[in-house]
């Protein structure tokens, strides 16, 4: 066996040590160079394109009169949908695996399922979501939906959910799901065991020593695990394009069950023109596209510090 | 802004003033509702015009517009998911009877003509001209993989092959029109259901060929190069409305609009039919298509008038042969 500082002589290990460091920093400033002239490219494309108008405007097949309304609002929602979908039923699912279920082959099976899932490709489950969602397997004809409430108010539902933005939303949390229990697992295991003993020591219930004592300690990491799903979501265009698929729109969601368009799809229509100009909108769009997510990531980021608090106290 | 665009906008404009005066007295801010379209690639220049055009009309009117191609548009037409399918080929026996069994009947409104162009690179400089064998030579299953073996005159490079995906009207008319019936498209093509990949792929390689409809290449004439054909009076002919609409131009189509008949009399429908019929020839003068000669106008509008169902093109469950504007004369 070899201890350190016997049989290596210093000079060896100091070199090698210089090596390992020259690799690291070599690799960080790859990726970080790849990513800022990515990031500058697009900038310097699409800034100009950039204006008040161009948020507040709905496409338009002359490219100076373009603007990005109807995906940004399509963004916005099916987003939303999907975080209060997926987050709240990935900590769940993880409280669950976590803190209830007992080492056996059903969990086993669980755990290795949803580890497949994070890594099946997103436009499966747009497939699956269209056939569910879109269309209840054929259960209900497009043609005679089920609704209930009013189609120009806030509150209507109806069945088939069709290619509205809840569909969306739905198909959205479906693939950022495994990922999101992934990383709240992840999370409660690293909450150390022993203040689950004491609470339970004490006399709570599970229910009181997860609610009490383990999900708060492990929020904080939950919400970063929620920051990369959500970063993930918001740039998913395949799916959507098989369950929205609709690449033009003249209007927002107004309720669930709207038309949508999002960002990545009218990103991918306009980058895909051979003229010029649309290329600059699109990269505009792209521009739009980041300060979206960075408002997202903004706001797990402030509960994350609202929540983060020491283990003492 | 150049001439055609400004003759465009005028024609836009007086057209769209013409439209108002003979409107009826419907107030089109007033309705509400959902018209969902999908389908055609190849329409899909003349439904984003509309739907800008009628955005600003009737703001309450949501238009969604899908892009699944005409095949996958009929999909969704002919199971009601979509009140209009673009398409850019009549509707087919099989889709007929897919449409029946989900009970829904359909009204068929020609709007426009398209003429197929084959494209090249502007670097190509050795095709001319070509002919209908020798686009057959190009585009058949297992055929040539050299520019030499099409045309010894053409060097010896390697051909690079582009073609619309197979969802879309634009391969199933070009394979039908140029292979004939039971001809077989070669596998080893560069596929996209999207034509501004093609216009991106053909123009920048010297070795490719492509082809995809009209409006496609003049958007893109500072990329890409039309190659007239061989008609059938030997001489070559360029795609350009003038040989459309004298029918020497052999590589030309209608498109269509196919209305669910369910939703023809619902207010929002009517709207944006009537709407598309008032500003069609405008908009397609602007976007690079070519108007229907009149007298077949005049059918369509009849027909939505009358709210005929059906196609002309399938009878007894069997396409129907012959020329279109006989069909619709």
């Amino acid at each position: 066996m070899t201890t350190i500082g016997q049989e290596i002589p210093i000079a060896t290990r100091r070199r090698k040590d210089k090596l390992m460091l020259a690799a690291c920093l070599g690799a960080t400033t790859l990726a970080v160079t790849v990513l800022s002239v990515l990031l500058l490219s697009i900038f310097v494309q699409g800034a100009s394109s950039l204006s008040w108008s161009f948020l507040t405007s709905f496409a338009s097949r002359k490219p100076a009169q373009a603007g990005i309304l109807s995906p940004l609002m399509g963004s916005l929602w099916v987003c939303a949908i999907c975080a209060l979908v997926a987050i709240p039923v990935g900590i769940a699912t993880a409280i669950y695996l976590e803190e209830y279920a007992r080492r056996s082959r059903l969990r086993n099976f669980i755990q290795l399922n949803i580890s497949n899932l994070s890594g099946v490709p997103s436009i499966v489950y747009g497939i699956l979501a269209l056939a569910a969602f879109g269309r209840c397997f054929g259960a209900i004809s497009a043609d005679d939906p089920l609704s209930l409430g009013d189609p120009d108010g806030f509150f209507y539902l109806q069945l088939p959910f069709g290619r509205s933005v809840l569909a969306g939303g739905l198909t959205l949390s479906l693939v950022i799901l495994p990922i999101m229990i992934i990383a709240a697992q992840e999370a409660l295991r690293a909450v150390p065991p022993s203040l689950r003993q004491a609470a339970l020591a004490l006399g709570s219930t599970r229910w009181q020593m997860v609610w009490k004592v383990t999900l708060p300690s492990a929020m904080p990491t939950m919400m970063t695990g929620a920051i990369l799903s959500m970063s993930r979501a918001i740039g998913e265009a395949a799916p959507l394009l098989v369950v929205g698929g609709v690449l033009l729109l003249f209007s927002v969601p107004e309720n669930l069950m709207s038309d949508f368009t999002v960002l990545p799809l009218q990103i991918y229509n306009w980058a895909g023109r051979p003229q010029a100009e649309f290329h600059k909108i699109a990269a505009a769009a792209i521009i739009v596209q980041l300060a979206v997510l960075l408002a997202f990531n903004a706001v797990a980021i402030i509960i994350r510090r609202k929540l983060q608090r020491p283990l003492q106290s | 802004m150049n001439t055609a665009t400004l003759l465009a906008t005028a024609a836009l404009l007086i057209s769209s003033v013409t439209a108002q005066a003979q409107a009826p007295k419907v107030d089109l801010k007033s309705i509400k509702g959902t018209v969902r379209v999908d389908g055609s690639s190849t329409v899909f220049p003349i439904m984003e015009a509309v739907a800008e055009e009628f955005a600003k009309a009737a703001p309450h009117i949501k238009v969604p517009v899908g892009v699944s191609g005409t095949g996958g548009g009929f999909k969704r037409f002919c199971s009601g998911e979509t009140a209009i399918s673009t398409a850019s080929r009549p509707i087919t026996p099989s889709e007929v009877t897919l449409a029946e069994s989900n009970k829904i009947e359909f009204i068929e409104l020609p709007i426009a003509f398209d003429a197929l162009s084959i494209v090249v690179s502007p670097k190509n400089d050795w095709v001319k001209s070509i002919t209908i064998e020798q686009l057959k030579k190009i585009y058949s299953a297992g055929a040539a993989t050299k520019w030499n073996e099409i045309d010894p005159t053409w060097p010896d490079r390697a051909m690079k092959v582009f073609s619309p995906g197979t969802d879309s009207g634009t391969f199933d008319y070009f394979k039908e029109a140029v292979l004939g019936k039971d001809g077989k498209m070669r596998a080893d093509m560069s596929v996209s259901e999207d034509d501004n990949v093609l216009v991106i792929g053909v123009g920048g390689d010297r070795d490719a060929i492509g082809f995809f409809g009209l409006a496609y290449f003049e958007e893109n004439t500072d990329k890409l190069r039309a190659i007239p054909i061989i008609g059938a009076d030997k001489a070559p002919v360029a795609p350009q409305a003038s040989t459309v609409n004298d029918g020497t131009y052999p590589l030309s189509r209608p498109l269509f609009i196919y209305v669910n008949a369910k939703n023809a009399h619902a207010p929002e429908v009517v709207a944006l039919v009537d709407f598309v019929l008032a500003k069609v020839n405008a908009i397609v003068d602007e976007v690079g298509y070519i108007e229907l000669p009149t007298a077949v106008m005049a059918t369509t509008a009849a027909n939505w008038k009358s709210r005929k169902t059906g196609t002309a093109f399938v009878k007894d469950g069997k396409k129907v042969d012959g020329a279109f504007t006989t069909l619709y004369r």
